[in-house]
Protein backbone atom coordinates (compact mmCIF):
# COMPACT_ATOMS: atom_id res chain seq x y z
CA UNK A 1 0.00 0.00 0.00
CA UNK A 2 1.43 3.40 -0.92
CA UNK A 3 2.11 6.05 1.70
CA UNK A 4 -0.58 8.27 0.14
CA UNK A 5 -3.24 5.53 0.27
CA UNK A 6 -2.26 4.69 3.85
CA UNK A 7 -2.60 8.34 4.82
CA UNK A 8 -6.05 8.52 3.24
CA UNK A 9 -7.27 5.55 5.30
CA UNK A 10 -5.59 6.52 8.57
CA UNK A 11 -6.94 8.85 11.21
CA UNK A 12 -4.81 11.81 12.26
CA UNK A 13 -3.22 12.09 15.69
CA UNK A 14 -1.53 15.14 17.16
CA UNK A 15 1.89 14.33 18.55
CA UNK A 16 3.30 16.78 21.12
CA UNK A 17 6.99 16.03 21.11
CA UNK A 18 9.54 17.20 23.69
CA UNK A 19 12.31 19.18 22.03
CA UNK A 20 15.60 20.19 23.56
CA UNK A 21 19.07 20.82 22.28
CA UNK A 22 22.17 21.09 24.40
CA UNK A 23 22.60 24.82 24.89
CA UNK A 24 18.88 25.65 24.67
CA UNK A 25 17.61 27.72 27.55
CA UNK A 26 14.57 25.54 28.17
CA UNK A 27 12.84 22.60 26.52
CA UNK A 28 9.75 23.14 24.36
CA UNK A 29 7.06 20.96 22.80
CA UNK A 30 6.52 20.83 19.03
CA UNK A 31 3.28 19.54 17.55
CA UNK A 32 3.04 17.26 14.54
CA UNK A 33 -0.07 15.78 12.94
CA UNK A 34 0.59 12.20 11.90
CA UNK A 35 -1.50 9.54 10.14
CA UNK A 36 -2.19 6.53 12.37
CA UNK A 37 -3.35 3.12 11.22
CA UNK A 38 -4.23 0.16 13.45
CA UNK A 39 -0.63 -1.08 13.46
CA UNK A 40 1.23 2.25 13.57
CA UNK A 41 3.69 2.36 16.46
CA UNK A 42 5.02 5.46 18.20
CA UNK A 43 8.38 4.78 16.57
CA UNK A 44 6.77 4.57 13.08
CA UNK A 45 5.09 7.92 13.68
CA UNK A 46 8.26 9.61 14.95
CA UNK A 47 10.32 8.31 12.05
CA UNK A 48 7.55 9.56 9.75
CA UNK A 49 7.80 13.00 11.36
CA UNK A 50 11.55 13.01 10.82
CA UNK A 51 11.15 11.89 7.20
CA UNK A 52 8.35 14.24 6.17
CA UNK A 53 8.07 17.11 8.62
CA UNK A 54 11.19 17.79 10.67
CA UNK A 55 14.51 16.10 9.85
CA UNK A 56 16.10 17.64 12.96
CA UNK A 57 14.02 15.50 15.37
CA UNK A 58 16.44 13.31 17.34
CA UNK A 59 15.57 9.88 18.68
CA UNK A 60 17.42 6.66 19.37
CA UNK A 61 16.26 3.30 18.04
CA UNK A 62 17.94 0.05 17.25
CA UNK A 63 15.97 -3.15 16.68
CA UNK A 64 16.55 -5.85 19.30
CA UNK A 65 18.50 -3.49 21.55
CA UNK A 66 15.61 -1.80 23.31
CA UNK A 67 17.10 1.65 22.88
CA UNK A 68 13.82 3.36 21.96
CA UNK A 69 12.60 3.79 25.55
CA UNK A 70 10.63 6.99 26.07
CA UNK A 71 7.57 8.30 27.90
CA UNK A 72 4.33 8.30 25.97
CA UNK A 73 1.51 10.13 27.76
CA UNK A 74 3.73 9.90 30.85
CA UNK A 75 4.12 6.11 30.70
CA UNK A 76 7.54 4.54 30.13
CA UNK A 77 7.35 2.37 26.99
CA UNK A 78 9.42 1.03 24.13
CA UNK A 79 8.34 3.13 21.15
CA UNK A 80 8.82 0.25 18.70
CA UNK A 81 6.13 -1.94 20.29
CA UNK A 82 3.69 0.74 21.45
CA UNK A 83 0.82 1.26 19.05
CA UNK A 84 -0.60 4.74 18.74
CA UNK A 85 -4.07 3.46 18.04
CA UNK A 86 -6.01 3.70 21.29
CA UNK A 87 -3.79 6.35 22.88
CA UNK A 88 -6.16 9.17 21.98
CA UNK A 89 -6.08 12.00 19.45
CA UNK A 90 -3.38 13.90 21.30
CA UNK A 91 -0.27 12.04 22.42
CA UNK A 92 2.62 13.52 24.41
CA UNK A 93 6.05 12.03 23.72
CA UNK A 94 8.91 12.78 26.10
CA UNK A 95 12.36 11.38 26.84
CA UNK A 96 12.93 9.00 29.76
CA UNK A 97 13.06 10.78 33.10
CA UNK A 98 15.91 10.70 35.58
CA UNK A 99 18.66 10.93 32.98
CA UNK A 100 20.14 14.02 31.35
CA UNK A 101 18.63 14.87 27.98
CA UNK A 102 21.20 14.92 25.21
CA UNK A 103 18.86 16.01 22.45
CA UNK A 104 15.08 15.82 22.01
CA UNK A 105 14.11 12.23 22.91
CA UNK A 106 17.66 10.99 23.45
CA UNK A 107 18.94 10.72 27.03
CA UNK A 108 22.45 10.03 28.26
CA UNK A 109 22.40 6.36 29.36
CA UNK A 110 25.96 6.42 30.69
CA UNK A 111 24.80 6.64 34.31
CA UNK A 112 22.37 3.76 33.82
CA UNK A 113 24.97 1.46 32.24
CA UNK A 114 27.54 2.59 34.81
CA UNK A 115 25.27 1.34 37.60
CA UNK A 116 25.09 -2.07 35.91
CA UNK A 117 28.85 -2.46 35.56
CA UNK A 118 29.58 -3.61 39.14
CA UNK A 119 27.20 -6.54 38.56
CA UNK A 120 29.79 -7.80 36.08
CA UNK A 121 27.02 -8.31 33.52
CA UNK A 122 26.35 -11.64 35.22
CA UNK A 123 24.93 -13.89 32.57
CA UNK A 124 27.59 -13.77 29.91
CA UNK A 125 28.36 -17.44 29.56
CA UNK A 126 32.00 -18.39 29.89
CA UNK A 127 32.00 -19.89 26.39
CA UNK A 128 31.06 -16.53 24.91
CA UNK A 129 34.27 -14.96 26.18
CA UNK A 130 35.98 -16.59 23.21
CA UNK A 131 33.73 -14.64 20.86
CA UNK A 132 34.38 -10.96 21.47
CA UNK A 133 31.53 -9.73 19.28
CA UNK A 134 28.99 -11.86 21.13
CA UNK A 135 30.45 -10.93 24.48
CA UNK A 136 29.62 -7.31 23.78
CA UNK A 137 26.13 -7.92 22.43
CA UNK A 138 24.59 -10.90 24.19
CA UNK A 139 24.02 -11.17 27.89
CA UNK A 140 21.45 -13.96 28.04
CA UNK A 141 19.54 -12.07 30.62
CA UNK A 142 15.87 -11.17 30.59
CA UNK A 143 16.74 -7.56 31.35
CA UNK A 144 17.06 -5.73 28.04
CA UNK A 145 18.73 -2.71 29.69
CA UNK A 146 16.18 -0.28 28.26
CA UNK A 147 16.19 2.00 31.33
CA UNK A 148 12.39 2.22 31.65
CA UNK A 149 12.55 1.04 35.28
CA UNK A 150 14.93 3.79 36.34
CA UNK A 151 12.78 6.40 34.62
CA UNK A 152 9.60 5.17 36.35
CA UNK A 153 11.11 4.74 39.82
CA UNK A 154 9.90 7.47 42.22
CA UNK A 155 12.97 7.02 44.43
CA UNK A 156 15.35 7.54 41.51
CA UNK A 157 13.44 10.77 40.83
CA UNK A 158 15.20 12.36 43.80
CA UNK A 159 18.23 10.22 44.64
CA UNK A 160 20.92 10.39 41.96
CA UNK A 161 23.09 7.92 43.93
CA UNK A 162 20.42 5.21 44.03
CA UNK A 163 21.68 2.07 42.27
CA UNK A 164 18.28 1.65 40.66
CA UNK A 165 16.04 -1.31 39.84
CA UNK A 166 18.01 -2.75 36.88
CA UNK A 167 21.35 -2.88 38.68
CA UNK A 168 19.77 -4.37 41.81
CA UNK A 169 17.90 -6.96 39.73
CA UNK A 170 21.22 -7.86 38.08
CA UNK A 171 22.79 -8.24 41.52
CA UNK A 172 19.97 -10.54 42.62
CA UNK A 173 20.39 -12.61 39.45
CA UNK A 174 24.12 -12.84 40.14
CA UNK A 175 23.47 -14.11 43.66
CA UNK A 176 21.04 -16.71 42.36
CA UNK A 177 23.53 -17.91 39.75
CA UNK A 178 26.98 -16.62 40.77
CA UNK A 179 29.12 -18.40 38.14
CA UNK A 180 32.20 -17.92 40.24
CA UNK A 181 31.30 -14.50 41.60
CA UNK A 182 31.62 -13.89 45.32
CA UNK A 183 28.10 -13.68 46.77
CA UNK A 184 29.34 -11.75 49.81
CA UNK A 185 30.95 -9.15 47.58
CA UNK A 186 27.70 -8.67 45.66
CA UNK A 187 25.69 -8.39 48.87
CA UNK A 188 28.23 -5.90 50.19
CA UNK A 189 27.75 -3.81 47.05
CA UNK A 190 23.97 -3.60 47.40
CA UNK A 191 23.91 -3.38 51.23
CA UNK A 192 23.93 0.38 51.19
CA UNK A 193 21.59 3.28 51.99
CA UNK A 194 21.55 4.03 48.24
CA UNK A 195 21.31 0.36 47.33
CA UNK A 196 18.70 -2.27 48.18
CA UNK A 197 17.55 -0.36 51.28
CA UNK A 198 16.61 2.76 49.30
CA UNK A 199 13.70 1.11 47.49
CA UNK A 200 10.31 2.11 48.87
CA UNK A 201 8.25 -0.74 47.42
CA UNK A 202 6.31 1.29 44.86
CA UNK A 203 6.78 -1.57 42.34
CA UNK A 204 6.58 0.93 39.46
CA UNK A 205 9.73 -0.62 37.93
CA UNK A 206 8.02 -4.00 37.69
CA UNK A 207 4.88 -2.40 36.24
CA UNK A 208 6.74 -0.79 33.33
CA UNK A 209 9.35 -3.49 32.64
CA UNK A 210 8.72 -4.70 29.07
CA UNK A 211 10.68 -7.92 29.68
CA UNK A 212 8.87 -9.10 32.81
CA UNK A 213 12.01 -8.99 34.95
CA UNK A 214 10.21 -7.86 38.15
CA UNK A 215 13.09 -5.76 39.51
CA UNK A 216 11.09 -4.84 42.63
CA UNK A 217 10.64 -8.52 43.51
CA UNK A 218 14.39 -8.98 42.99
CA UNK A 219 15.15 -6.07 45.34
CA UNK A 220 12.92 -7.59 48.02
CA UNK A 221 14.75 -10.89 47.50
CA UNK A 222 18.06 -9.10 48.10
CA UNK A 223 16.70 -7.55 51.28
CA UNK A 224 15.50 -10.91 52.52
CA UNK A 225 19.02 -12.30 52.02
CA UNK A 226 20.60 -9.28 53.70
CA UNK A 227 18.27 -9.60 56.67
CA UNK A 228 18.99 -13.32 56.92
CA UNK A 229 22.68 -12.47 57.10
CA UNK A 230 22.21 -9.64 59.57
CA UNK A 231 19.74 -11.11 62.04
CA UNK A 232 22.07 -13.77 63.49
CA UNK A 233 24.76 -11.11 63.90
CA UNK A 234 22.27 -8.85 65.69
CA UNK A 235 21.37 -11.79 67.91
CA UNK A 236 25.05 -12.14 68.81
CA UNK A 237 25.78 -15.25 66.74
CA UNK A 238 28.82 -15.43 64.52
CA UNK A 239 28.60 -16.08 60.76
CA UNK A 240 30.00 -19.58 61.34
CA UNK A 241 27.25 -20.41 63.83
CA UNK A 242 24.57 -18.84 61.67
CA UNK A 243 25.50 -20.79 58.55
CA UNK A 244 26.69 -24.24 59.44
CA UNK B 1 27.96 15.87 27.19
CA UNK B 2 27.81 18.27 30.02
CA UNK B 3 26.78 21.86 30.32
CA UNK B 4 24.25 24.08 31.95
CA UNK B 5 21.50 23.40 29.43
CA UNK B 6 21.90 19.64 29.57
CA UNK B 7 21.65 19.49 33.35
CA UNK B 8 18.66 21.85 33.32
CA UNK B 9 16.69 19.77 30.85
CA UNK B 10 17.24 16.39 32.49
CA UNK B 11 17.77 15.83 36.16
CA UNK B 12 15.67 14.80 39.10
CA UNK B 13 13.00 16.60 41.05
CA UNK B 14 10.35 15.65 43.64
CA UNK B 15 7.76 17.32 41.40
CA UNK B 16 7.88 14.08 39.37
CA UNK B 17 6.13 12.39 42.31
CA UNK B 18 3.07 14.49 41.56
CA UNK B 19 2.91 13.75 37.84
CA UNK B 20 -0.10 11.39 37.68
CA UNK B 21 0.43 10.28 34.07
CA UNK B 22 1.16 6.61 33.59
CA UNK B 23 1.66 5.83 37.26
CA UNK B 24 0.29 2.81 39.11
CA UNK B 25 -1.11 2.14 42.57
CA UNK B 26 2.29 1.58 44.22
CA UNK B 27 3.57 5.01 43.24
CA UNK B 28 0.43 6.63 44.61
CA UNK B 29 1.00 4.81 47.90
CA UNK B 30 4.60 6.08 47.86
CA UNK B 31 3.45 9.65 47.19
CA UNK B 32 0.75 9.48 49.88
CA UNK B 33 3.32 8.16 52.36
CA UNK B 34 5.63 11.09 51.61
CA UNK B 35 2.84 13.69 51.80
CA UNK B 36 1.31 12.29 55.01
CA UNK B 37 4.79 12.05 56.54
CA UNK B 38 5.45 15.70 55.81
CA UNK B 39 1.95 16.62 57.02
CA UNK B 40 2.39 14.72 60.30
CA UNK B 41 5.74 16.40 60.99
CA UNK B 42 4.15 19.80 60.31
CA UNK B 43 1.25 18.86 62.62
CA UNK B 44 3.65 17.87 65.39
CA UNK B 45 5.25 21.33 65.38
CA UNK B 46 1.85 23.02 65.12
CA UNK B 47 0.63 20.93 68.05
CA UNK B 48 3.61 22.01 70.19
CA UNK B 49 2.98 25.66 69.32
CA UNK B 50 -0.70 25.30 70.26
CA UNK B 51 0.22 23.58 73.54
CA UNK B 52 2.45 26.54 74.42
CA UNK B 53 -0.80 28.51 74.87
CA UNK B 54 -1.04 26.78 78.26
CA UNK B 55 1.78 29.05 79.39
CA UNK B 56 -0.62 31.98 79.04
CA UNK B 57 -3.10 30.53 81.54
CA UNK B 58 -6.40 28.58 81.60
CA UNK B 59 -8.45 31.35 79.98
CA UNK B 60 -6.24 31.47 76.88
CA UNK B 61 -6.34 27.68 76.58
CA UNK B 62 -10.13 27.46 77.01
CA UNK B 63 -10.60 30.10 74.34
CA UNK B 64 -8.46 28.14 71.92
CA UNK B 65 -10.32 24.90 72.68
CA UNK B 66 -13.61 26.65 71.87
CA UNK B 67 -12.18 27.65 68.48
CA UNK B 68 -11.03 24.11 67.78
CA UNK B 69 -14.59 22.81 68.33
CA UNK B 70 -15.63 24.54 65.10
CA UNK B 71 -16.62 21.94 62.44
CA UNK B 72 -13.76 23.07 60.16
CA UNK B 73 -11.19 22.15 62.80
CA UNK B 74 -13.05 18.92 63.59
CA UNK B 75 -12.74 18.05 59.89
CA UNK B 76 -9.00 18.63 60.24
CA UNK B 77 -9.04 16.16 63.14
CA UNK B 78 -10.58 13.52 60.87
CA UNK B 79 -7.95 14.37 58.23
CA UNK B 80 -5.25 13.90 60.86
CA UNK B 81 -6.58 10.43 61.77
CA UNK B 82 -6.71 9.56 58.07
CA UNK B 83 -3.12 10.76 57.61
CA UNK B 84 -1.98 8.63 60.55
CA UNK B 85 -3.83 5.61 59.15
CA UNK B 86 -2.36 6.07 55.65
CA UNK B 87 1.18 6.53 56.93
CA UNK B 88 0.95 3.77 59.52
CA UNK B 89 -0.80 1.08 57.49
CA UNK B 90 1.13 1.74 54.28
CA UNK B 91 4.30 1.88 56.36
CA UNK B 92 3.43 -1.55 57.72
CA UNK B 93 2.96 -2.83 54.15
CA UNK B 94 6.32 -1.36 53.09
CA UNK B 95 8.01 -2.87 56.16
CA UNK B 96 6.54 -6.32 55.47
CA UNK B 97 7.20 -6.35 51.72
CA UNK B 98 10.54 -4.60 52.21
CA UNK B 99 11.66 -7.40 54.50
CA UNK B 100 10.93 -9.91 51.78
CA UNK B 101 7.62 -11.06 53.30
CA UNK B 102 4.43 -11.39 51.24
CA UNK B 103 6.17 -9.85 48.21
CA UNK B 104 3.88 -11.73 45.84
CA UNK B 105 0.88 -10.33 47.71
CA UNK B 106 2.00 -6.69 47.70
CA UNK B 107 -0.97 -5.59 45.63
CA UNK B 108 -3.45 -7.39 47.90
CA UNK B 109 -1.75 -5.81 50.93
CA UNK B 110 -2.17 -2.40 49.34
CA UNK B 111 -5.87 -2.99 48.71
CA UNK B 112 -6.32 -4.31 52.27
CA UNK B 113 -4.54 -1.21 53.63
CA UNK B 114 -6.84 0.96 51.49
CA UNK B 115 -9.95 -0.74 52.87
CA UNK B 116 -8.72 -0.39 56.47
CA UNK B 117 -7.84 3.27 55.90
CA UNK B 118 -11.35 3.88 54.57
CA UNK B 119 -12.89 2.18 57.63
CA UNK B 120 -10.69 4.15 60.03
CA UNK B 121 -11.68 7.39 58.27
CA UNK B 122 -15.34 6.48 58.42
CA UNK B 123 -15.24 5.63 62.12
CA UNK B 124 -13.27 8.80 62.87
CA UNK B 125 -15.79 10.93 60.95
CA UNK B 126 -18.81 9.33 62.65
CA UNK B 127 -17.31 9.62 66.14
CA UNK B 128 -16.21 13.23 65.54
CA UNK B 129 -19.46 14.58 64.09
CA UNK B 130 -22.12 12.29 65.56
Amino acid sequence: MSDRRAMNQARMVLLRVFRYRNGDGAPRYDEFRVPVGPRTTVLDALLGVRRRQDPTLTLRHSCLHASCGMRVNGQEVLACVTRLDGLGDRVVVEPLAGAPVVSDLVVDMEGFYGRLEPSGRPLVRTSEHDTPALMELERFEDCIECGLCLSACPVAATDPRYLGPAALAAADRLIQEPRGADRKEVLGWVDDAHGAWRCHAAFECSEVCPAGVDPAGAIMGLRRRLLRDRLPRLAGRSDREARP
Amino acid sequence: MTGKGLRAAGGRHPSRWLDPRGRHLGTWAFVLNRLTGLGLVAYLYLHLIVLSTLLRGPAAWDGLVAVFRHPVFLAFDVLLVLGLAVHGLNGLRVALVGSGLLVDRHRALLVAAGVLIGLVGLVAAVRTFA
